[in-house]
């Protein structure tokens, strides 16, 4: 045995097993050659073989953010299947590596490493709370990654290997702020969220705005993730009476404030104050019930009501798919439209580079899509429309509301920093 | 802040506020208890109680189900029978997990709590495969919702009411159940001296079974009475077991009546708070007057002296 493993030992043992490394490639290099695309198509050693691209999926299955990302897992599930039906990307099936981020943060940044490096992955579609993306956005830049990042955030952030698929804060808040007060001729603000970053800059924003505006904030307040006891602080909007209760709770809470509203007497149908939330989807009002949340506003760029023929397809096989009751949100939209922005850049690029990816990104439209209809942005973000959606007893939004342009968006607003 | 007030409109506020605070004393009692009496009586530090709680909470939702599929009809009364039910699932669970876990531990403290926390992880990852990693709406029956108008000013939310009245009874019912029947007086034979107790034929184990049964049990009502002001979802109970601790450390471990004085203490002090300052604020200062009481009195408000 030891004289036999003498030859490869030291430089020779090394050029032996670059031999033996160049032969398959060599084979696949023959092959590649055969197929007319197929050279330009893969140039950066990633996953991609003559028949198949492998993806990665990035969410949180397991914690306390399953709650949230479980829908967005079942959207990209569905896109993968429907672009592989139409013969997948570049002539190749869509395969996919699924990760659990395990709600925890260093977790999905080791995670995405192992996508990246060991999976070789050609486009990553997770992540969902802020302080997720930014565990992950280092090893994004350092090993050249492209994320596809569905939630709607605070902004202020900008990177050449993500593109956001949600709305910035701006995007959101400005139209809904801007609706309250020429449709329901609000004065008076009172801006309640749970303590970290996205409520704190969106009420920034907001709080600019509304005193641009010439208007009153007349009360700003913070409840710490996972808070449940509102009593106090709905008996204090109750003493400064304002015409609008803007609401960027969260979680577990969002469900507890909303059933202690009601049972304070605060009967949000009759709008005084009115409620606008920018943190309410569909999926938060399963566990808040209908009945308890009637009445409230929500603006977002996509409700499950949307009547246009795109929905009503996306609807439909969602719905097929993963069950008949299941309900779909803002963020699980935006997540299905993560798998079909990066098809038609790829296929704009004609090569799953990430480089060239990137370099075809901006300016790809998506007529498909269940929002109608997105562009992406020079600065990674989408354009699209916003609208208020009327919180319905059955537990859908009835849309009252919709902006008549796209919303460009500002991830860096003047002013903040 | 006050200034641009009528007179009655402050009143009104005043009366809320407090009423509000007597709420979240309910509320601390309630998820207090059945950990203050496996803490208290058995010294076992049970980190999954806010997962018993859950429990509760899942089997309202059950029951709720049930009756809305079979028995519309008496649909208005089912959250009793749920309570009943949900006291009846977690002892039994609380019961089991006594007799496969616990027991072993007794002698091993430090043990008992990673074991309990193991246990609520699973619990956990549990609610989440049976009933899915969304949060469950659990729908109450109307009389429980709304508020009652005292006045034009003054209104009391009802769920409100329902839980201050739950509270009394449960923390009544408990403090007889203590002093006055054969189960009680056991239990705190058992605590004041282990080998005496079991000399005169206090048969010990069972006795501890039996009480940590309860305090799952009242864990259990806890939680399906909190469906109505909280959420119910795998990881819920994890929003309790902080103020819970908090509440039963503070009143020292071993009392009751300390328990009820904390959690009055720590409720009307961060409700007072809260409105006063902003929310974040009140529990940092809560935390922090807690913090500082304890230095002094590292044994909590009230404390059992008995020998050891």
């Amino acid at each position: 045995m030891h004289s036999k493993s003498q030859p490869f030992s030291g430089t020779r043992r090394r050029r032996f097993l670059q031999n033996l490394l160049a032969v398959p490639a060599a084979i696949m290099l023959a092959n590649a050659s055969l197929t007319a695309h197929a050279d330009s198509a893969n140039t950066t050693g990633l996953a991609v073989t003559d028949k198949t691209v492998t993806v990665g999926i990035l969410h949180s299955v397991t914690g306390t953010m399953a709650i949230s990302e479980t829908g967005s897992v079942q959207a990209e599930k569905l896109a993968i299947e429907q672009i592989n039906a139409m013969g997948g990307v570049l002539g190749r099936k869509i395969e996919y590596i699924q990760e659990d981020g395990a709600s925890d943060w260093p977790t999905f940044a080791e995670k995405s490493k192992k996508l990246l490096i060991k999976d070789k992955t050609a486009a990553v579609f997770g992540c969902w709370t802020s302080a997720s993306r930014k565990a992950v956005l280092p090893i994004f830049e350092q090993y050249n990654g492209m994320l596809y990042y569905p939630t709607f955030y605070e902004g202020l952030e900008q990177s050449p290997n993500v593109i956001y698929t949600g709305q910035e804060a701006t995007q959101q808040i400005l139209a809904g702020i801007d609706w309250v007060v020429k449709e329901k001729g609000a004065k008076s603000f009172f801006l309640l969220g749970s303590d970290y970053i996205w409520p704190r800059t969106s009420n920034k924003i907001a709080r600019k705005h509304i005193e641009k505006l010439g208007l009153k904030v007349s009360g700003e307040e913070y409840y710490p993730l996972g808070h449940t006891q509102f009593n106090s602080v709905i008996n204090k909007i109750k003493l400064k009476k304002p015409d609008v209760i803007f609401a960027s709770v969260v979680g577990g809470s969002n469900v507890a404030f909303y059933k202690q509203l009601k049972a304070a007497g605060i009967d949000m149908t009759k709008e005084k104050p009115l409620v606008l939330t920018i943190s309410v989807t569909e999926d938060e009002i399963l566990g808040i019930g209908g009945e308890n949340i009637e009445g409230a506003y929500a603006s977002m760029k996509y409700f499950q009501s949307l009547t246009n023929d795109n929905n009503k397809n996306f609807v439909k096989a969602f719905k097929e798919r993963w069950g008949k009751d299941i309900v779909i949100g803002d963020v699980t939209q935006a997540a299905y439209l993560g798998p079909w922005l990066w098809k038609a850049a790829v296929e704009k690029a004609g090569s799953f580079d990430i480089d060239k990816v990137r370099a075809a990104s901006p300016g790809i439209e998506l007529k498909t899509a269940p929002e109608g209809y997105v562009r992406v942005h020079e600065n990674h973000h989408l354009w699209s429309k916003t609208r208020i959606g009327n919180a319905q007893a059955d537990g859908q939004y009835k849309i009252v509301y919709e902006t008549k342009d796209l919303i460009e968006p500002d991830p860096f607003p003047a002013g903040y920093k | 802040m006050f200034a641009d007030y009528t007179m009655t409109e402050l009143t009104s506020i005043f009366a809320m506020q407090g009423f509000a605070g007597l709420i979240l004393f309910s509320v601390f009692v309630l998820m207090a208890l059945g950990l203050a009496i496996i803490f208290g009586q058995m010294g076992v530090i049970n980190m999954a109680h806010g997962e018993f709680m859950i429990l509760g909470a899942y089997v309202t939702y059950l029951t709720s189900t049930l009756f809305a599929e079979y028995l519309p009809s008496i649909y208005d009364s089912y959250f009793f029978i749920a309570m009943i039910f949900a006291f009846i699932v977690t002892a039994a669970l609380g019961a089991l997990v006594e007799w496969a876990i616990i027991r072993h531990l007794y002698k091993r403290p430090l043990d008992t709590l990673l074991a309990t926390w193991g246990l609520s992880l699973i619990l956990q990852q549990l609610y989440r495969t049976v009933f899915g990693a969304r949060e469950v709406g659990v729908t109450l029956p109307d009389w429980l919702m709304g508020s009652y108008a005292l006045n034009e000013n003054i209104e009391i939310p009802i769920n409100g009411l329902f839980v201050m009245g739950l509270t009394i009874v449960i923390t009544v019912g408990v403090a007889l159940m203590m002093q006055k029947s054969r189960l009680g007086k056991q239990t705190r034979a058992v605590v004041q001296n282990r080998p005496m107790a079991a000399a005169v034929g206090i048969n010990t184990e069972k006795v501890d079974r039996m009480t940590f049964a309860l305090g799952c049990g009242i864990a259990g009502i806890a939680g399906s009475a909190f469906t109505m002001i909280g959420s119910t979802g795998p990881t819920s109970g994890q929003l309790y077991i902080v103020d819970t601790f908090l509440v039963v450390v503070f009143g020292g471990a071993s009392s009751l009546i300390g328990t009820v004085a904390s959690a009055f203490t720590i409720s009307q002090a961060q409700s007072t708070m809260e409105f006063f300052l902003s929310g974040s604020t009140a529990k940092v200062l809560t935390l922090l007057t807690v913090v500082g009481i304890l230095m002094l009195r590292p044994q909590g408000l009230f404390s059992l002296k008995i020998r050891r």
